[in-house]
């Protein structure tokens, strides 16, 4: 790995102003970014932690809104986000392992938006708002492919604010080698309607599923998509599973996230 | 290179880091504690695995500099302390939870956490947490009944036998 300088500020504005340099990058828990400059595919010159800054961490109830700090921990939201909305303390819970747990973050999985990483299925089916230090993100329109983000150059994410859904459940077909999602579908019922996100399943990242959502809007009921099947075209094809296999286990994972909502 | 002061195993230490420097080398080069194994130096095998403020943490997946004044606990801070085997290593000596031993100092040290959270887990329960510590030797049957065993339970039945 290339050497760099690492700091530590205790503010956003100090974070922002370090990033500013094009050398710089943001650093959460490491779990995704420091294996990727092990490997050399990303050598920043300067490392800015955002683990210090008190106010980009924990887990805070608005109203309808759960607000989770950018840098708060899979364990932290695990735990402390179970009271006021189980679906997403379930979803952080089945995050690759415990050791992964503990250092890992919600900003950190967003910025980097693996296509098979389970946080961005919570983010797009509760249609949750992604707080930056400049400006305020629809989850619609910050996933823009594959590790591709909204995000600007040297931007952070310091929360994400979710509407608590009436039910919810995220079904997650465990990729056992990776631990990421081979399929995982997150489903969220509101008074106005039900979302469905999938993740691990496109090629172009998280999306949601329009067929899903409308038969669910109409009747809250794994029976309701037992007849629609999901066309497989740019669905990932790997070792692990075709992409036929992956158009299946959306429907099937939708179902089983229907069933399992409360 | 700057000083980087940490509690290892309740002794205050001071080792020089760079910012690429890792927990893994700070302990094992830096402070000369080799019990901690570097396996896959990726993240994936868990044999790195040491308590930061008593949560599990890849050792080979964080940097020394961002652990200034952490309270780490390795391998070597689990014996007791006339040095004779502290509870869980001595339940993986007993039942027999190692064989190359490679893999061991991760296990006992996910196992010392998992206890802290849970001290009576289910087979099931010591499964599913054992799950980011991979073992090429044993088939995990043993590693399952030390863990049982160190947690006072019957170590004798396992479901999947
Ligand atoms: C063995 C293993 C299993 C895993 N299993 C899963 C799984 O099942 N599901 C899953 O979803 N993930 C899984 N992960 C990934 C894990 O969740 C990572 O923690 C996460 O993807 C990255 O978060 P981090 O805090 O570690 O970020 P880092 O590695 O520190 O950073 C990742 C990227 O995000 C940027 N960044 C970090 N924070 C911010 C911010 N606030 N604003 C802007 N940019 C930021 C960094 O610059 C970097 O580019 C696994 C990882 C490992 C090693
Ligand atoms: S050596 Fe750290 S996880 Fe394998
Ligand atoms: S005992 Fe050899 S890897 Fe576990």
């Amino acid at each position: 790995m290339h050497n760099f300088e690492f700091v530590k500020p205790s503010t956003v504005a100090d974070a922002v102003a370090v990033l500013a340099n094009a050398e710089a990058q943001p650093f959460a828990g490491g779990q995704t970014l420091i294996p990727s400059m092990k490997a050399r595919l990303n050598a920043p010159e300067i490392l800015v932690s955002l683990t210090g800054i008190a106010e980009m961490n924990g887990v805070r109830r608005d109203g309808g809104a759960l607000v989770v700090g950018a840098t708060t921990t899979h364990a932290a939201v695990a735990r402390d986000a179970a009271s006021h909305f189980p679906a997403l303390a379930a979803l952080a819970g089945q995050i690759g392992d415990p050791a992964v747990r503990t250092r890992g973050t919600l900003g950190g999985s967003l910025a980097n938006n693996d296509p098979s990483a389970c946080y961005p299925a919570a983010v797009l089916g509760t249609g949750a708002t992604i707080v930056t230090n400049a400006r305020e993100i629809a989850a619609d329109d910050y996933f823009q492919g594959m590790f591709t983000t909204a995000l600007d150059e040297g931007e952070i994410i310091t929360s994400v604010r979710f509407p608590i859904p009436e039910k919810a459940a995220y079904a997650k077909f465990l990729q056992p080698a990776s631990r990421f999602a081979l399929t995982g579908v997150f489903v969220a019922k509101y008074a106005s309607g039900v979302r469905v996100a999938v993740t691990g399943a496109s090629e172009g990242g998280v999306f949601r599923w329009a067929e899903a959502e409308a038969a669910l809007s109409s009747g809250f009921d794994a029976d309701s998509i037992g007849r629609l099947s999901h066309p497989s075209d740019g669905m990932i094809a790997d070792l692990h599973g075709t992409a036929e296999y992956r158009a299946h286990l959306v429907r099937v994972m939708t179902q089983r996230a229907v069933r399992a909502a409360h | 290179m700057t000083k980087v002061n940490m509690t290892v195993n309740g002794r205050a230490v001071s080792a020089e880091a760079e910012g690429r420097t890792l927990l893994s080398s700070y302990l094992r080069e830096g402070l000369g504690l080799t019990g901690t194994h570097v396996g896959c130096d990726t993240s994936q095998c868990g044999a790195c695995v040491v308590l930061v403020d008593g949560q599990p943490v890849k050792s080979c997946t964080a940097f020394a500099a961002d652990l200034e004044g952490a309270e780490v606990t390795t391998v070597e801070g689990m014996a007791n302390p006339d040095g004779s085997l502290g509870v869980i290593q001595q339940a993986f000596q007993d039942y027999h939870g190692l064989q190359c031993g490679f893999c061991t100092p991760g296990m006992v040290m996910s196992t010392a956490a998992l206890l802290a959270e849970n001290p009576k887990p289910s087979e099931e329960e010591v499964r599913h947490y054992l799950e980011g510590n991979l073992c090429r030797c044993t088939g995990y049957q043993n590693i399952v009944r030390a863990v049982m065993a160190a947690s006072g339970q019957d170590a004798g039945a396992l479901a999947a036998e």
